[in-house]
């Protein structure tokens, strides 16, 4: 049962997927919704925006700060990932050795 | 790594590394770097140490509890500094509407809230870079 609901599932996901290939619009095309005013936009008025004349940290730390904030959050979720795998286990020997000690 | 000719190395080259580390992140609005890069060069100086004199040294120049810390701090300082943009009537961590001194262009005390949130930045990764490479090392030894 469990088998077949994944399937249905994982098929479903394919078949929108796979439709959703056909509308895409050919890579390196003019026309391509990418190549909007926002790039011109961010050379423009950048500079006054945000008094930055690095471009890039005008658009990540301004502009696009939430995500920036997303991405020292993946960050954290890392390192809490990591010290719970391998701290854990350090954890446990220094109990050890205070049981040997006492 | 028990080499007199590393550890000597290690200890010249140790302040230039973190200069430059801080250097990056300062620069983070003028020139190409930022908190990810200079965070991390700095992080490195903090390996290279590790590296050349043993985990217990290095853990006791940057011990987990103040890396961690740091770590939670810097997070916590990028949101508080986003809430300004709330508290002033504009969306979340809004720039020159929320009051920021935005300077002039192209000197180091511009920008507003873009040299505060890298600041905030490169300690976190810096922080994270050490806590990773320690904790990985204490599994090991």
């Amino acid at each position: 049962m469990k088998k077949i609901f994944t399937l249905i599932v994982l098929g479903g996901l394919l078949l929108v997927l796979l439709s959703s290939i056909s509308e895409l619009p050919p890579i390196g095309d003019r026309t391509n919704p990418s190549y909007n005013e926002i790039a011109e936009y961010y050379i423009s008025e950048g500079a006054e925006d945000t008094g930055s004349t690095n471009l890039i940290a005008a658009i990540i730390t301004d502009y696009r700060a939430f995500d920036t904030l997303g991405e020292t959050t993946v960050l954290f979720t890392g390192i809490a990932a990591v010290v719970s795998l391998i701290g854990v286990f350090h954890h446990r020997k220094s109990d050890k050795e205070e049981e040997h000690h006492g | 790594m028990d080499d007199l000719f590393v550890r000597v190395i290690t200890k010249m080259i140790l302040p230039f590394i973190q200069l430059y580390g801080v250097y990056v992140i300062i620069h983070g609005h003028l020139s190409p770097g930022g908190g990810f890069s200079g965070g991390a060069i700095f992080a490195a100086s903090i390996v290279l140490y590790t590296l050349a004199f043993g985990l217990k040294p290095g853990q006791k120049r940057m011990p987990h509890k103040v890396s961690s810390k740091i770590e939670t701090g810097g997070i916590i300082f990028f949101i508080l500094v986003g809430f300004a943009g709330i508290a002033t009537g504009y969306n979340f961590l809004t720039n020159q509407e929320a009051g920021f001194p935005m300077g002039e262009l192209g000197s180091v005390f511009s920008a507003g809230l873009i040299p505060i949130v890298t600041i905030a930045i490169g300690l976190k990764v810096m922080s994270t870079i050490i806590t990773l490479f320690h904790t990985m090392l204490e599994e090991e030894g």
